[in-house]
């Protein structure tokens, strides 16, 4: 029997493992990574825990006097002090409905972008693992999708289930609408990636060791193709979030995202803008200020992840 | 135990032809040509006409350089790719137009061990993961703690030591990475492998190693090889037999001892004078003029005529067919055939 | 004087956790005209100590200490203008792979005649004139339409013919090749070996050639270098290291090779691996994987001395020595 000598070594654990790796030691290493971060997890936490920490619940009538509309901001002359942000046209705490509303927006993101992914992992791992003909078609109908732009398919869709089902049903199912429509406008993304990672990995030997050894094609993609295929995917799984914040505002800025009874930040912003001239400029600006941080955080963790996990740079 | 079948090869190889398109759709086979678009499509033979049989139980080492096809066999005979024609029967039965259902049964009785040992092991797999899968695959009645038991043997057949198992492939160097893989293919106790150049990427003091892990298991559990390689000093030590491909034919097949002190191809004889010698202080060898040609548009002919120091008119319009010679070595070359070669 | 003289070079890397010695105070010469193999496994240093030759070490990696003197001139401490000049002047590098080191953008002719533009004052004709004669050196067929060529239109062997013409073409007094024929086959390999050798004899051009093959090694060069984890480990006159290794480590490389064994049995192979940089252990690298090691070996890390014909970097070299005396009187 030949031998080999490997010196014993302590089995390090699985926490020391993280805190050691490349992409921890490199999230150390960058500011700009860390300090997105610190303001993420704030915005994120203060967002998900906002029946706890807000003041006010917008969506308690009982909470709501519409005598106390548009009071400015806590350091502007004439404000209660109650309201620490101000209050918007309908007399809700604005510092309360931002948290509301960007846990809201954060949900339909996150949920959207679930969506997509499950979407676009699937089909393009089939895409690309087995090819020809299917790959060819399912290509095209993602290409046929990528031609029309998100805004352009979620105005269509959502303008005619506004009109089919009448604006009230619409209101209250708007959430799953919108998740719906910014999910499937966008799955090609996913595929496309998915799909060019896919038709690389699968050149590897260890895809040829998995079939030789019998496995089938669905063990093969789930288990093998796929964990090699992540990096990608996370990295474009940010940048999509971020992106869906933004669709979802934009459609509610439109009017056709959350009515301003369930306010996201998009329909805030939206709501606030009537009265932007009339010197209630807060309304808008505070949780538009909210939006861009969020968006741009989201962006710049999306950067770095990019730049460790480049496959270049990245030796497996 | 197979004392019945001695006489008829595990495997037997007729005829095998692989070609790949290099157009891959319709559009592409388009061209337009003085004036007028034709539909043309372009191959690269990779493997033409090959026949060679396995014996249990031997070594059939197939040797060429690179663009010679010889890993496209291997990977037709693991039934990873299918052929263009030809046939691959295996113990007596056709496999080459298996479904993938209907080839399950022959799964742990071939085996494949490749090139790369940094690509061949699924970086995302702990080497527990990667050894206890097939295990379960192949034998879905086994209970954890025998599945367990099975992964520990192998793993101490090979020289890892079990206790690593939690670990993943990155953890380990180039010669151990091979153990593992080798580890992979020997827990479905196979009786055939293939290997595709399973040593080419490891250093010299490793490359050692991995031979004698390969001889040892070729002995203790009756294993027969298909053995790709470029290394002709691998051949000598390892093999029992010798193929020669050029340009995907079959050029010279013998003994490896026969081989070695008497090569008879043009091709065989320059391939055996360019290895580097180490008491050798003059390099002394057959000079080939021009390079491989691609496979794409194949010679008529010899394949080896372009570079052939022997060639003549019959060379260069009938391809030279495998002849027996007394020695008990196949030989495709008319030179040989004339007896054209030691004359001049 | 020698045309190279390499003094205490000493390169780390400076890693995140730590710095690793990749070569740890090596000393060699290498005379004008004189061919030198420098053989050893991945992760031996062999490669980059070429590319430390070049000053073509880059962060994380710097020289420790040391210095390289070529013609009296310490590349070390060099400006980059100087070195500018003096690459491809003086000495010029062949790399491993023929596939990449060509600029695919560019034809083989706008390659050759950039390089001797930047390096002397010719007409672009004159230039062209000189890359003809250069190609027609390494025997390429027809140079003229070669240099209307784009690499990608050349087979592979070819590239590795135009790498060495290119290499040649300022009239060099040392190339660096490292593995310069690891990416090709057997029979180009032989064909571009007699080719460089050739080269370096009829223009007595100093070869500094970085392989793992002694095949190679043996057949090309007169004088070697085995070097381990980052080490010389022995070093002396080609022959007298093929035919008679001093270090158990050169001797078990030998002895690894498939010829050096009877067909079908075992080879004689050296357990374990190369250390990594990151893990060097105490004394003798060599000694988990040595069978004479002894407790000397585990903590004083040998330094390279004379024996006899060659240099070895061992303690129990005199020891083997009168050992493999006796086994051949009693033989």
């Amino acid at each position: 029997m030949s031998t080999e000598t490997i010196s014993p070594n302590m089995e390090p654990s699985r926490w020391s493992k993280i805190v050691n790796s490349n992409m921890a030691y490199s999230f150390r290493r960058n500011p700009v990574a860390m300090v997105s971060m610190v303001i993420f997890l704030l915005i994120a936490g203060a967002a998900f825990l906002s029946p706890l920490i807000a003041p006010y619940d917008p969506y308690d009538p009982a909470q709501i006097n519409i005598m106390n509309s548009e009071y400015p901001p806590a350091w502007i002359d004439g404000a209660l002090p109650e309201f620490v942000l101000g209050t918007d046209d309908q007399g809700r705490d604005l510092w309360s409905t931002i948290l509301y509303g960007t846990r809201l927006s954060l949900l339909i993101g996150i949920c959207a972008v679930a969506l997509q992914a499950f979407l676009g992992i699937s089909i393009g791992l089939i895409a690309g693992y087995i090819g020809g003909r299917l790959d060819s078609l399912l290509m095209r109908m993602a290409d046929i999708q990528l031609s029309f732009s998100t805004l352009m398919v979620a105005i269509i869709f959502l303008a005619v289930t506004q009109a089919m089902f009448g604006t009230e049903v619409f209101n209250r199912y708007a959430v799953f609408f919108l998740i719906a429509v910014i999910g499937v406008a966008e799955w090609p993304q996913y595929a496309r990636t998915v799909r060019a990672t896919v038709l690389a990995e699968k050149k590897k030997e260890y895809v040829d060791s998995a079939r030789v050894l019998g496995f089938g094609p669905g063990r093969i993609m789930v288990r093998h193709i796929l964990p090699n295929s992540l990096s990608p995917i996370f990295v474009i799984s940010t940048v999509q979030v971020a992106n869906a914040i933004i669709s979802e505002a934009s459609l509610s800025f439109l009017g056709l995202g959350m009515p301003p009874s369930q306010p996201s930040l998009g329909s805030l912003i939206s709501s606030g803008f009537d009265y932007i001239f009339s010197g209630s400029w807060w309304i808008t600006v505070i949780p538009g200020v909210v939006l861009v941080v969020l968006v741009l955080v989201i962006n710049l963790l999306g950067d770095w992840m990019r730049d460790v996990l480049n496959p270049k740079l990245y030796k497996g | 135990m197979k004392d019945m079948n001695v006489r008829t090869p595990l495997v037997e190889i007729k005829g095998l032809e692989k070609q790949f398109d290099l157009d891959q759709g319709w559009l592409e086979t388009l061209k337009f040509r003085n004036g007028r678009i034709t539909r043309e499509k372009r191959a690269v033979h990779a493997v033409n006409n090959v026949t060679l049989d396995v014996n249990r139980g031997e070594a059939l080492c197939v040797v060429g350089e690179s663009g010679c096809g010889k890993s496209t066999v291997a990977r037709l005979v693991a039934g990873l790719l299918t052929p263009t024609s030809g046939e691959i029967h295996y113990d007596g039965s056709r496999i080459d137009d298996l479904s993938r259902a209907q080839m399950q049964p022959l799964r742990n009785r071939i085996q494949m061990i490749f090139q790369n040992p940094y690509a061949s092991l699924n970086p995302r797999m702990t080497i527990r993961q990667a050894l206890e899968e097939p295990v379960r695959h192949h034998n879905p009645s086994f209970s954890a703690a025998e599945v367990r038991e099975k992964v520990t043997e192998v793993m101490m057949s090979v020289g890892v030591d079990p206790t690593w198992a939690k670990r993943y492939p990155h953890e380990f160097s180039g010669g151990q990475r091979q153990r593992i893989a080798i580890a992979r293919a020997l827990t479905v106790d196979p009786e055939f492998i293939i290997a595709d150049e399973p040593i080419s990427a490891l250093d010299v003091s490793i490359q050692a190693q991995v031979l004698n892990l390969m001889l040892e298991a070729k002995e203790s559990r009756g294993l027969t090889y298909l053995f790709i390689t470029h290394d002709l000093s691998v051949v000598e030590h390892f093999g029992t037999r010798v193929a020669v491909l050029y340009l995907g034919s079959v050029c010279e097949v013998a003994d490896t001892a026969t081989l070695f002190s008497n090569p008879k191809h043009p091709y065989t004889r320059a391939l055996l004078s360019a290895v580097p010698q180490l008491k050798d202080d003059r390099p002394n060898h057959i000079r080939l003029k021009g390079e491989i040609p691609t496979p794409i548009n194949m010679p008529q002919g010899c394949p080896f005529q372009s570079r052939c120091a022997f060639a003549n008119n019959r060379c260069d319009s009938e391809k030279p067919k495998a002849i027996h010679q007394p020695d008990g070595s196949l030989v495709a070359c008319h030179a040989v055939e004339e007896n054209r070669l030691d004359e001049g | 004087m020698s045309l190279l003289s390499v003094r205490d070079l000493t390169v780390k890397f400076a890693m995140r956790d730590e710095t690793v010695t990749a070569l740890n105070g090596i000393s060699f010469d290498v005379a004008k005209g004189e061919r030198l193999g420098i053989v050893g496994e991945s992760g031996a240093g062999k490669s980059i100590t070429g590319f430390a030759l070049m000053k073509l070490i880059s962060r994380p990696g710097y020289v420790d200490r040391g210095e390289i003197l070529l013609d009296g001139e310490d590349v070390v401490k060099m400006s980059d203008q100087r070195l500018r000049e003096l690459r491809g002047d003086k000495m010029s590098m062949i790399f491993q792979d023929p596939m990449v080191t060509l600029n695919p953008v560019l034809t083989i002719g706008q390659q050759m005649v950039e390089t001797l533009l930047a390096h002397r004052k010719l007409s672009r004709e004159e230039a062209r004139q000189i890359a003809i004669v250069k190609l027609r050196e390494v025997y390429i067929n027809s140079p003229e339409e070669r240099l209307d060529q784009y690499p990608h239109e050349l087979s592979g062997g070819m590239r590795q013919r135009i790498i060495i013409a290119i290499a040649l073409l300022l009239d060099p007094e040392l190339i660096i090749a490292d593995e310069p024929t690891t990416a090709l086959d057997v029979t180009i390999q032989a064909d571009i070996m007699e080719l460089l050798l050739e080269l370096c004899q009829s223009n007595k051009v100093g070869l500094i050639l970085i392989t793992h093959d002694l095949g190679v090694v043996s057949q090309m060069t007169e004088r070697t270098l085995v070097m381990y984890a980052g080490r010389i480990i022995e070093a002396g006159r080609t022959r007298e290291i093929i035919n008679d290794p001093q270090h158990p480590y050169t001797q078990g490389l030998i002895n690894a090779l498939p010829q050096q064994t009877l067909p079908g049995h075992k080879l004689r192979q050296i357990p374990g691996n190369m250390p990594s940089l990151t893990n060097i252990p105490p004394g003798c690298p060599f000694n988990p994987r040595c069978e004479y090691a002894t407790d000397l070996c585990r903590t004083r890390i040998p330094e390279i001395a004379q024996y006899g014909e060659v240099q070895v970097a061992c303690h129990e070299v005199q020891r083997l020595q009168a050992e493999g005396e006796r086994q051949e009187q009693n033989a």
